[in-house]
């Protein structure tokens, strides 16, 4: 390239595109690094692949359930576990979303005194610290099977999704309109609602509405260890082979999540 | 926002008294939605049982302590696996993404049947949980890593496809003229113009991804796809909480030092 800086020489013709690590020594020790700990993972992969060839067949039965998948039998079995999962995550999202609001305002640098900052900042933390799955089993443990544990569980990932970005929203928002409504003499209640709330509010609107596609996509596994909602079902239609009844279930649920992504899109672009 | 005129002057306020009505109602279908969700909770749920809750909580949580340190030894191995699972994953997600992006995409796709199928394959993969897809990857291929890993991978599919496909979207026009105009074919315009554009958002989106899949594969295990899960399901089915408390210390520290990771790699590249 340092040639065609000077007027005297021709253009050059060997150029090359730069590569997207600039060190050279840098990316080749990413390059072989990632080379070595490829051949270690795959090496140390115990794949039983007599076992993964023979499965294929079963593979072709699971694909020929979808054609036709069944709707009719167990009807009221997968109508009630979808309404328990649709319900469930619902007043889940909607639980945590009260739950979220405080918390988010206290976990927001610019607006919260330093001690709140750090108790919300810390419940945030570690509402999210393992997966909802595993608060699942925890909540069946602590209050019984049934939807309760599954409503437990995705209110707490409820919190440290939504708290979180709140905070965030609120810790980005414009300055100068929460100090111009902070110098009419507004109190705290007054400054909060027509400072701060307009700003982060379609933002949080759209947000709630993907958490709640979460919370169902989540709450259609929580039956799995005995939370409630359709994973039950899913998990038994499975385990007697009877994947007409699982193709159903797959079905609904993603015309389910594709219809909330549509009203999430619509619901957005509506607020904005 | 009206002014309403009174007597003392004009008088100001935030909405109209139909913006306020509008308001008020869709709070109250709100309120009726929630409140109905809770009853049909409620009926389902033995509060006899909700009840006890606080002295179970203590109960396991004496028995749990203090972890079962030894117990490390056995678990070296499952964390292994669990990284080995998120990462080859997220590869085999990325390879998969990156023709259902440009398929996808409105600018780059061949066709709007293609892209509708496109659009299709990437709601499929993320409507459907990865550990629904592990139970039906472990019906077909036994259980394992193998079905843990290619769990991983579709479900990864949609989520990375979609951030992909945005980017190929807002790409800047010109560059891909420019180089039109050299006289490059449809390929080199995508390799010159639009993959230096989005390399970025792709290396950055592949690292998020993955944090979110090393959250993914500690719990595979609950239904045999390998990883910690296994684990962890085994050790509460046998009732020994000092090992289940030393496992979710192993998976709390997994799943922060992958997000730590991955924090740190998306700052250098953006």
């Amino acid at each position: 390239m340092s040639d065609t800086n000077s007027p005297t020489s021709s253009y050059s013709d060997n150029w090359k595109r730069p590569p997207f690590i600039k060190r050279a020594w840098l990316r080749w020790l990413l390059m072989v690094g990632f080379a070595v700990y490829l051949a270690v993972a795959l090496g140390t992969m115990d794949i039983d692949w007599q076992r993964a060839w023979e499965g294929l067949p079963r593979g072709q039965r699971f694909i020929e359930a979808f054609f036709p998948p069944n709707f009719a039998d167990n009807r009221g079995v997968v109508w009630d576990g979808i309404m328990e999962s649709i319900w469930m995550a619902i007043s889940a999202t909607i639980f945590g979303i009260i739950l979220s609001i405080p918390i988010g305002l206290g976990a927001a640098r610019n607006i919260a005194p330093s001690w709140v900052y750090f108790l919300c900042r810390g419940i945030i933390a570690s509402s999210r610290s393992f997966p909802e799955i595993i608060m699942a089993i925890f909540a069946v443990k602590l209050f019984g099977f049934g939807p309760f544990a599954g409503f437990v569980a995705l209110s707490i990932g409820t919190i440290g999704f939504f708290a979180k970005l709140l905070a965030e929203d609120i810790e980005v928002m414009n300055a100068s309109q929460a100090e111009a409504v902070k110098v009419t003499g507004s109190s705290w209640f007054q400054w909060i609602n027509y400072a701060i709330q307009p700003q982060v509010m379609p933002r949080m609107i759209g947000l709630s509405m993907y958490r709640l596609d979460i919370n169902f996509r989540e709450s259609a596994v929580i039956g799995i260890v005995g939370g409630g909602g359709i994973g039950a079902t899913l998990n038994t239609s499975f385990s007697r082979y009877e994947f007409d009844t699982t193709a159903a279930i797959l079905i609904i649920i993603i015309a389910i999540v594709m219809v909330l992504e549509y009203t999430s899109g619509y619901l957005r672009k509506w607020v904005q | 926002m009206p002014l309403i005129k009174t007597k003392d002057g004009p008088l100001w306020k935030r909405r109209t008294l139909k913006q306020s009505l509008t308001r008020l109602f869709w709070w109250m279908v709100g309120l009726a939605v929630a409140a109905f969700a809770w009853k049909l909770i409620s009926d389902k749920t033995n509060w006899f049982f909700v009840q006890s809750a606080p002295k179970e909580a203590a109960d396991i949580g004496s028995r749990m302590m203090p972890p079962d340190w030894s117990y490390m030894d056995v678990l070296w191995i499952p964390v292994w696996e669990t990284i080995n699972i998120a990462t080859l994953g997220t590869l085999i997600a990325m390879v998969i993404s990156i023709p259902v992006a440009f398929m996808a995409a409105r600018n780059t796709t061949p066709h709007p049947l293609v892209r509708a199928f496109a659009l299709f394959i990437t709601v499929t993969s993320r409507s459907v949980n990865s550990l629904i897809w592990a139970l039906i990857l472990v019906f077909i291929l036994g259980p394992g890593v193998l079905a843990g890993t290619i769990a991983i991978g579709l479900r990864s599919i949609g989520g990375f496809s979609k951030l992909l496909y945005e980017a190929i979207e807002e790409i800047n026009p010109v560059q891909v003229e420019a180089i039109e105009a050299t006289g490059a074919s449809r390929i080199q315009q995508i390799i010159y113009a639009i993959v230096p554009q989005v390399l970025p958002t792709f290396v950055g989106v592949g690292v998020f991804r993955w944090d979110i899949n090393v959250r993914g594969s500690t719990i595979l295990g609950l239904v045999g796809a390998g990883g910690i899960g296994l684990q962890l399901s085994g050790s509460i089915n046998t009732l020994a909480w000092t090992q289940v408390s030393m496992i979710l210390l192993v998976i709390l520290l997994t799943v922060i030092i992958s997000e730590w990771v991955s924090a740190k790699v998306r700052g250098a590249i953006i």
